[in-house]
């Protein structure tokens, strides 16, 4: 009974911090999702997000205006991976690791350390663990924001050049389309959206940390499938970008919810991570196995096998 | 309309793999030419094509377009004076697009895209028009996902799309080649179709000499990364299969060594 009780009392709390990495999962799903590139830099922008936003702040900045240095500062991030990637020819996966590595050295630079506090008590804050009415209303605000803008932005002109390049770059290119400029502003668009999600999230904690961010991209990544999985099984063929944007976020939620509940459960807290990459190779994992159980060599060997043996009883 | 001065392609060079596939294509067609591109497997017709596109560098020579030297201008930046189908029925649209989609970033070739919306209500009735003329079907699927649509289907948008922008020039690459012989009918007819009633310069690449002799009022060989027989008019309409083959032996010296060409004389 204490436990169903923990675990309500937990709940709004739960879907705040669940809709600040739905922000993430958002930035997660243009270059997962979009334009196809496995974006690796999230990780380390998500800690720089919030690093700048703690700097700023405690150096007498208004909150609103250091979250949009979080957001430049994540911009900045995808800049550097989009040219890493496109100027000097590094695979996508390896661009975004070289940023995020690097990032760290920066994160520990900008926080004079590995660690830098911000207490709610002494700064006028948009979101804290301390008031989570408030908080959670603050973030279901910022993602609907971010979801009108790109839905608005990727249904232009421009935007459409984006999900060309994601879909066919052979077709893309025969139309015009500089696919190199648009997988750079992609990323710059992807990390700028995860660089705020590192600025509220530091705000929701109290602090900024240069290990925030490892292993942000497989929740990412979590949120995105079990969005997907689910909103398909609603929607089927509805399922179109505002609902796969919002089941992204949605995703981040019950990725959360899940992980309170085998928390409540009993499961050591240090397992979370494990757990996180287990669901996301079961959902990556269950169509590809799915797909071979229709069609595999042992289902063939088993029906020759059979159709032989018939032959041989008549 | 379309100048290829001694251009000179090769491929892994230094390589054991090194391939001239171009050794001085030299070709001017007028306003209005539809050049039909026939020869033997590695003969450089694609590779061509491909050199007008601008999918890499040339080693040497140079491309000139309605006046304009592109020798130096990357592929999407060209892309504003040619249209192209490809081979594959998969590469010339975007799968997880819808039809009208597609076909608003066809109508876009050559622009500056800003933050406008990306398809207006009065393209849409275009659009529909448009699609009525392919008899297909899809003026009612506008809203459906490419990845739907059949490879002959798929072909017939693309080529829809590739002069949507009248084109200074249009690449045909083998792009009936993917095709059931029935739908490669169609789809050519469509492009004779297209390519007559917009006055368009166009260059295709078969390995069908029946459909080469057909089509176009000019017709190319090549053989080696190089043109070696070039027909236009009169002379062009009155060839035959075995003037072709007969014609290809006396130039190259050697018996055409396209199986898919020689098998598909009809």
């Amino acid at each position: 009974m204490t436990q169903i009780q923990t675990f309500f009392n937990a709940l709004p709390g739960d879907m705040t911090q669940g809709l600040i990495w739905g922000l993430l999962a958002i930035g997660v799903y243009i270059t997962y999702k979009v334009i196809d590139v496995a974006d690796l830099t999230v990780d380390g922008t998500l800690a720089f997000g919030g690093a700048v936003l703690v700097v700023l702040v405690r150096a007498g900045c208004p909150v609103g205006i250091a979250l949009v240095g979080s957001f430049v500062a994540g911009c900045l991030a995808g800049l550097i991976t989009g040219m890493l990637h496109t100027a000097l020819g590094i695979p996508a996966i390896l661009a975004g690791i070289l940023t995020q590595i690097s990032l760290y050295s920066v994160n520990v630079q900008i926080l004079s350390g590995s660690n830098l506090a911000l207490s709610s008590r002494n700064f006028n804050l948009m979101v804290s663990s301390g008031e989570i009415t408030s908080s959670l209303l603050v973030v279901i605000l910022f993602n609907a924001a971010i979801i009108a803008a790109l839905y608005w932005f990727f249904g232009t002109e421009y935007g459409m050049t984006l999900r060309a390049t994601g879909c066919n770059k052979n077709m893309a290119r025969a139309q015009g389309i500089n696919t190199k400029s648009a997988t750079v502003v992609a990323l710059v668009l992807s990390n700028g959206i995860v660089g705020v999600a590192g600025g509220l999230l530091s705000q929701f904690e109290g602090n900024a940390d240069v290990n925030k961010g490892r292993g942000a991209i497989v929740i990412g990544l979590a949120a995105v499938i079990i969005g997907e999985v689910l909103g398909e099984l609603i929607f089927r063929k509805k399922f179109n970008f505002v609902l796969k944007l919002s089941f992204t976020a949605l995703g981040a939620i019950i990725y959360f919810v899940v992980m309170r509940i085998v928390l409540v459960m009993g499961l050591p807290s240090h397992w979370t991570k494990a757990l996180s990459a287990v669901i996301v190779a079961l959902f990556l994992g269950i169509p590809f196995l799915q797909n071979t159980a229709k069609s595999s060599f042992r289902r063939a060997g088993k029906n020759s096998r059979a159709a032989q043996d018939d032959k041989e009883v008549v | 309309m379309l100048e290829l001065h001694d251009i000179r392609k090769t491929f892994n060079r230094g390589t054991i793999n090194e391939k001239k596939a171009l050794n001085g294509v030299t070709i001017t067609l007028d306003e209005g030419d539809f050049v039909t591109i026939i020869g033997g497997n590695g003969a450089g017709k694609s590779t061509t094509l491909n050199a007008v596109a601008g999918v890499w560098p040339v080693d040497a020579g140079s491309v000139v377009i309605n006046g304009e030297d592109v020798t130096g201008l990357s592929e999407h930046k060209r892309a504003k004076l040619i249209g192209r189908v490809f081979q594959d029925p998969m590469t010339g649209t975007a799968a997880t697009m819808e039809i009208q989609e597609n076909l608003a970033l066809a109508a876009r070739r050559g622009q500056r895209r800003g933050l406008g919306w990306g398809i207006s209500r009065k393209e849409r009735a275009e659009y529909h028009e448009l699609l009525k003329m392919l008899d297909l079907g899809l003026e009612d699927r506008m809203t459906s996902k490419v990845g739907l649509l059949s490879g002959g289907q798929r072909q017939a948008l693309t080529l829809l799309m590739a002069t949507l922008k009248k084109p200074d020039i249009l690449l045909l690459d083998e792009h009936t080649a993917a095709l059931d012989p029935k739908t490669a009918a169609k789809v050519l007819e469509l492009s004779d179709k297209i390519i007559a009633e917009n006055h368009l310069t166009a260059m295709m690449v078969t390995h069908n000499m029946a459909d080469a002799i057909k089509h176009g009022n000019r017709l190319i060989m090549m053989n080696d990364g190089r043109i070696i027989y070039d027909v236009k008019g009169e002379e062009k309409k009155n060839l035959t299969v075995d003037d072709l083959l007969r014609k290809f032996e006396e130039v190259s010296g050697s018996k055409l060594n396209n199986d898919r060409m020689l098998l598909a004389n009809d």
